[in-house]
């Protein structure tokens, strides 16, 4: 509790996270403006839902807030203080987990459900929603485990946002078995029943595929940071 | 009462050996940890705390390896160098946020407690980033005495230091120590090490190169044999009459002067005038060749 407490302050407190701020306004601002010019659904799905909301906001928001929990502690050393107490490394990890889901979950999930709402009623709204909710909670592990186990968890971090799901999973299919981005659209697809987008993964493999994210980093960033080693500078 | 037992530790980084197989035995009390900059101070300093693997050997706290063993911080207190803390926070949010990250079922005591140990009663209130490095450092203090350790691992707890908040921090040391806990706290200054604590460990380039009371050490340091460079009008006919006087023990004649290697500092400061007089001889020049800190630690090494 007190773990979370801290972090939860810490990121709050830091100019960074006001960088997630504009970010819900502009998915709205957008689609706003969208509707107004009587843009199609299919095209505002397509363009601003999926291209802006989840294969840009979601991962970015993620990626500050998931490095931000433990990554900016290890950076600036404070995170010694929270070490040097008997804690199991998996509770810290956890926390922090929770802590980093919830607010890139709140942040997202609750935007992308009111801009889905306004383009295609409350059904679409809440298999965005839904589905941001459970990307959150993937990209959140996946960037956590990033800040153990490099020295440079944010550049790790949009290489993979970058060039692993913004390029790659477009051209090679195959790739989108490891891309959470596409198994937010599974998901929203799955959740609202719209036709009018989809994508090539299948539910099962999605919904196995985020639990294996999630595991697998909450399990390798609490491995690593048992193994947690201070920088071995001698003075 | 705990007692710290490192055996045969060495820890290398590459081709590097940063710290190289130092055994010593920490019981209750403050002990010092000298050494000049880079000797590997904190480098022993993180595997004590467990938060460095030792590439051999070990480091034991009552028995139990402390790597890899989150339970030994119930008996360990750390004060780390870097003195990042949470800004954000007060000081007696920062203590209470250790003390119940120790579980303590009376956390509010536990830091009040804390906090007048290092008597910062009267700033808790305030934000971190508002406090000077000495309060932010006896902060840091509190919040790992909170949970009643009976360790105490402090690196370079004095740097930065005004000379009042030095002799407050010696102070509560000293008091610490006498509690019957066991104190262990790094310097590179002797001075330091000679006010706070009873017995030291000199440790240079990695090694442990002197253990044991202060006073023994502090006596080898200052009458150690000095180098000095002589230049003169003649060195020759100075170098036959130096080696008359009983407070030098050997003269090599160069080509760029003598250097004379004198038994005591002092007793051949005073002689060399008298004699250079007596012989006629005039002194160009006179050097103490030998009086960095890095030269006085390497007489121990061999010593």
């Amino acid at each position: 509790m007190t773990i979370a407490w801290i972090t939860a302050r810490g990121l709050l407190g830091r100019r960074r996270s006001w960088l997630l701020l504009p970010m819900p306004l502009i998915l709205i601002g957008v689609t706003a403006v969208g509707l107004a010019f009587d843009a199609p659904a299919a095209d505002l799905i397509d363009g601003v839902l999926l291209g802006l909301g989840v294969a840009v906001i979601l991962p970015l928001v993620s990626l500050i807030v998931g490095t931000g929990v433990l990554g900016s502690e290890i950076d600036d050393g404070t995170v010694v203080h929270i070490l040097t107490k008997p804690i199991p490394r998996s509770r810290i990890i956890l926390s922090k987990l929770v802590v980093a889901a919830t607010v890139s979950a709140v942040t997202v999930a609750v935007p992308m459900f009111v801009a889905a709402a306004m383009v295609g009623g409350v059904k679409l709204g809440l298999g965005f929603a839904a589905a941001c909710v459970a990307g959150a909670i993937a990209y959140s592990a996946l960037f956590l485990a990033l800040s153990v186990v490099t020295r440079r968890p944010v550049l790790v971090g949009l290489l993979y946002v970058v060039i692993w799901e913004g390029l790659l999973s477009n051209l090679v299919t195959g790739t989108r078995t490891v891309s959470v981005q596409h198994f937010v659209i599974k998901f929203a697809a799955e959740v609202s029943g719209s036709s009018l987008f989809a994508t090539t993964v299948s539910t099962a493999v999605a919904a196995v595929m985020t639990v294996v994210f999630t595991v697998v980093g909450t399990w390798l960033a609490t491995q690593r940071l048992r193994s947690f080693s201070v920088a071995g500078e001698t003075s | 009462m705990s007692d710290l037992d490192l055996r045969g530790v060495s820890r290398w980084y590459g081709n590097v050996v940063a710290v190289n197989d130092v055994t010593m035995n920490l019981g209750p009390g403050v002990t010092g940890l000298l050494g000049p900059n880079g000797a590997g101070k904190t480098t022993l300093l993180h595997m004590m705390a467990g938060f460095l693997a030792p590439s051999r050997g070990e480091v034991l706290i009552d028995g139990d390896a402390t790597w890899r063993n989150p339970a030994i911080y119930r008996k360990l207190g750390l004060v780390n160098e870097r003195e990042a803390v949470y800004g954000f926070l007060s000081g007696k949010e920062f203590v209470r946020a250790s003390a119940k990250l120790h579980g303590l079922p009376d956390a509010d005591a536990a830091t009040r407690r804390a906090v007048e140990l290092v008597e910062m009663a009267d700033a808790q209130d305030r934000r971190m980033d508002t406090y000077s490095k000495g309060m932010r450092q006896r902060m840091r203090v509190a919040a790992a005495l909170v949970h009643d350790p009976a360790v105490l691992l402090l690196d370079e707890p004095f740097n930065g230091m005004d000379p009042r908040q030095r002799m407050h921090m010696m102070d509560l040391l000293h008091r610490l120590g006498a509690q019957g806990r066991t104190v262990l706290f790094s310097s590179h200054i002797l001075e330091e090490v000679e006010q706070v604590s009873g017995t030291v460990q000199v440790i240079v380039a990695g090694r442990l190169a002197a253990s044991g009371d202060y006073r023994t050490i502090r006596r080898l340091m200052t009458h150690r044999p000095h180098v000095f460079a002589i230049r003169s009008s003649d060195d020759r006919r100075l170098a036959v009459a130096l080696m008359a006087s009983d407070s030098v023990a050997g003269v090599t004649l160069g080509k760029d002067g003598l250097t004379v290697h004198a038994g005591d500092y002092g007793t051949f400061t005073r002689a060399l005038p008298r004699i250079a007089l007596d012989e006629g001889v005039r002194v160009r020049q006179l050097i103490p060749s030998d009086e960095s800190l890095e030269s006085v630690f390497s007489y121990l090494v061999s010593a």
